[in-house]
């Protein structure tokens, strides 16, 4: 059973060691379709198998219990559908010479090596090397934002790198900070950054030290999250990267950062209490909400405009994890792998629409439903699902969302939290018009949908309408998961 | 080594690795700011090493090694090649904020080092956590050169000192995070460093420069 759990860390890291071998070719690329499958299957298996329960493997270096679980079901869904559509991205783009040889080979390496990056971090233990596996998605996303290496990508990479690497370091600094303070409080130095370790700690805790580490921390993993003040990479990094990897970035990357923070608020919350990080959460949420929705205003670029709205998401998922109850983090849950899917049909689908006008100005882009069927019922889709309508699913998550806050006597934050989003769903909807709706411009090209890209939005609209239609399933794990992270109410 | 040389010694290295930082707030020249910062390599690693010594811990010994080859020699390296040939790419362009304001501000982290590092040395006053302040305004001033300088090495610079800070915080407060930790951290720098380094030589090749003030295409 332990091989299970190394199972999403091997899989993708055998396809990576393939393709620097046999470079980019459609065995290549298949095996790390596989690979992100093989995530997902081991996701479902360990959902259906592991209830309540938490297991470890390789001298307590892993660990999973249903939060970890729900993670590597998100990973593995955005991870598949991707990497899927990859194959003919990366084709695509290899015709239309906006890439080389050499460039296709780094991405058929990178790109396994950012999911085994991010399984790892959501499965690892030890909350040190949890971040040694979020540093590694840095390293490992560097050169695919820098992928078409235009002067634009360089700068985005730049900031990618610098930005995402000091905020990340803020948060090693609360891990060490937290170590120190594990170590005083009776755990041995082997395993004093061990979730299951510093959670039977957690109430001897130095509160002074634990509070200076829990800021680090917030600031930290937030830096990654996209959340004030460390957000000015995201939407650069996340508009020019390569379709396919902005998908990953924007609908898992953003939440298992989060992930980290939701690991540590739960040994935070034991020690000092649940007000201070939920005032700090509160904070930087709403910021972030009042910095995207004001940014998603005045838009003109339509990946830019999916990356600010993917900010309000996560924006919307601080305030959540700020009210804590057990609904609150279920919906949470529900949120992200709901924002993810959506995320990556409009960021496929935008990728096509880029490659077409060679621009992504939203007034070179119009009347996309009637000159793509494809690319224009799966964008509505994706939209529809961001706006938060019936039937998907993250109507039912914003609808909790807004219960649970009110639940925890929050009434204010909730009030300006609904103000924000309804700027950001009116900018979303008069930009989303103007793209799908409106005349086409005259001579507008035509829009290619290479088959594998096409599979993928297909797939990825058929898994939106049942996670939306039938979400019981899912609903108890996450309703564990929310049960580990000490939601109680 | 007994305790009164112990703790000279440990007070020298954090002292040095402080007295770096300063130096390179100072400094313009592009090759000896990188030259300082191999200094403050080696002043890092005389904290394990020490530490490892006075305890009798011969893991912590081989970690401080490990730390001098690449903190004072690999990535001081990786940066120099970073270094331009040109003249005008030598040297920090006009500093956002000019150097007596630049070391006044410095002064000024430093005190706040202090008051922050309170809750730390009140849990655990040893003489090892007593140097803890010293690592924290070097990580302050760190981010004070990020944010100041114009330069993309410069801001490559400022990072791996905000590295030399953090890790410098670790072996003082808790003798350095568990090995496994330690190994993935110290990769990832070097990861992070050897990509900026790459990127300073491709911003070169497109922009002809590295001044970060070039980089104003994204907005919005």
């Amino acid at each position: 059973m332990s091989f299970l759990l190394v199972l999403p860390i091997l899989a993708p890291l055998t396809a990576a060691a393939l393709a620097a071998v046999l470079g980019w070719r459609p065995l290549t690329a298949s095996v790390t379709v596989v690979a992100a499958l093989c995530v997902l299957v081991t996701g479902v298996i360990l959902g259906f198998t592991n209830g309540s329960g938490v297991r470890f493997a390789i001298a307590n270096l892993f660990r999973t219990d249903a939060l970890s679980i729900t993670m590597l079901i998100v990973i593995g869904t955005v991870g598949t559908l991707a990497t899927w559509a990859s194959v003919g991205y990366i084709d695509a783009e290899l015709t239309h010479g906006h890439t080389d040889a050499k460039g296709a080979n780094l991405y058929g390496v990178l790109v396994p090596v950012f999911l085994a990056a991010m399984a790892s971090a959501v499965l690892a233990n030890n909350i040190g090397v949890m971040w040694v596996a979020i540093e590694a998605t840095t390293v490992a996303t560097a050169f695919l934002v820098g992928h078409r290496r235009t002067r634009a990508a360089l700068e985005a990479t730049w900031k990618y790198v610098v930005i995402c690497s000091v905020g990340i370091a803020l948060a090693f600094l609360g891990t060490v900070l937290l170590y120190f303070a594990s170590l005083h409080a009776g755990a041995t130095s082997g395993d004093a950054l061990n979730i299951d370790v510093l959670l039977a700690h957690a109430s001897r805790l130095d509160p002074a030290v634990t509070r200076l580490a829990a800021g680090l921390l917030l600031l930290g993993y937030g830096a990654k999250a996209g959340l004030v003040p460390f957000h000015t990479w995201l939407a650069d990094a996340h508009s020019q990267a390569p379709a396919p990897v902005s998908a990953l970035m924007s609908g898992v990357l953003l939440s298992v950062a989060f992930y980290a923070l939701l690991r540590v608020k739960s040994v935070v919350d034991l020690a000092v209490g649940t007000g201070f990080l939920r005032t700090g959460l509160i904070i930087v949420g709403l910021l972030t909400l009042l910095i995207a929705a004001s940014l998603l205003v005045v838009q003109t670029d339509f990946k830019r405009m999916l990356a600010y709205s993917s900010m309000e998401n996560m924006g919307l998922v601080a305030v959540a994890a700020a009210a804590g109850t057990k609904l609150a983090i279920a919906a949470l849950l529900l949120h992200v792998l709901a924002h993810g899917i959506a995320k990556t049909l409009v960021f496929l689908g935008s990728g096509q629409l880029q490659a077409a006008h060679d621009s992504t100005r939203i007034s070179d882009v119009t009347g996309v439903l009637a000159r793509s069927r494809m690319v224009g019922v799966t964008f509505l889709v994706g939209l529809a699902i961001l706006l938060g309508l019936p039937p998907f699913a993250m109507f039912a998550s914003e609808l909790s969302i807004s219960r649970a806050l009110a639940g925890a006597h929050l009434g204010w934050v909730l009030g300006a939290a609904l103000l924000l989003v309804v700027i950001a769903f009116a900018a979303l909807v008069r930009n989303g018009t103007r793209m799908l709706l409106g005349p086409p411009n005259p001579g507008s090209p035509a829009i290619a949908v290479p088959r594998s890209v096409a599979a993928a939005l297909v797939a990825g609209v058929v898994l939106s309408l049942l996670l939306g239609l039938t979400v019981g399933p899912m609903l108890e794990l996450f309703q564990t998961a929310a049960t580990v992270l000490g939601g109680t109410r | 080594m007994t305790q009164a040389t112990y703790n000279g010694v440990l007070n020298l290295a954090a002292g040095a690795f402080l007295l770096a930082a300063v130096l390179i707030v100072w400094r313009r020249e592009l090759r000896s700011i990188v030259v300082l910062l191999a200094w403050q390599g080696l002043a890092l690693a005389a904290i394990p090493v020490t530490e490892g010594i006075y305890h009798d811990d011969a893991a912590l010994i081989i970690v401080g090694v490990v730390v001098l080859l690449l903190r004072a020699v690999v990535l001081p390296l990786l940066l120099v090649r970073a270094v331009g040939t040109e003249p005008h790419e030598r040297r920090e362009s006009t500093p956002l904020v000019n150097t007596t304001t630049s070391l006044l501000i410095t002064a000024a982290l430093t005190v706040l080092a202090y008051a922050v590092t309170r809750p730390i040395i009140a849990l655990d006053p040893s003489p090892a956590t007593r140097a803890v302040p010293a690592a924290f305004a070097v990580i302050l001033i760190a981010v004070f050169v990020m944010v100041s300088r114009r330069r993309a090495l410069s801001q490559a610079v400022g990072f791996m000192m905000l590295d030399n800070g953090i890790a410098a915080t670790a072996f003082l407060i808790t003798a350095g995070v568990p090995l496994i930790v330690e190994l993935g951290a110290s990769l990832d720098v070097m990861f992070a460093v050897l990509v900026l380094g790459l990127l300073t030589g491709a911003m070169r090749r497109t922009f002809g420069g590295t001044d970060l003030d070039q980089l104003r295409e994204l907005r919005g």
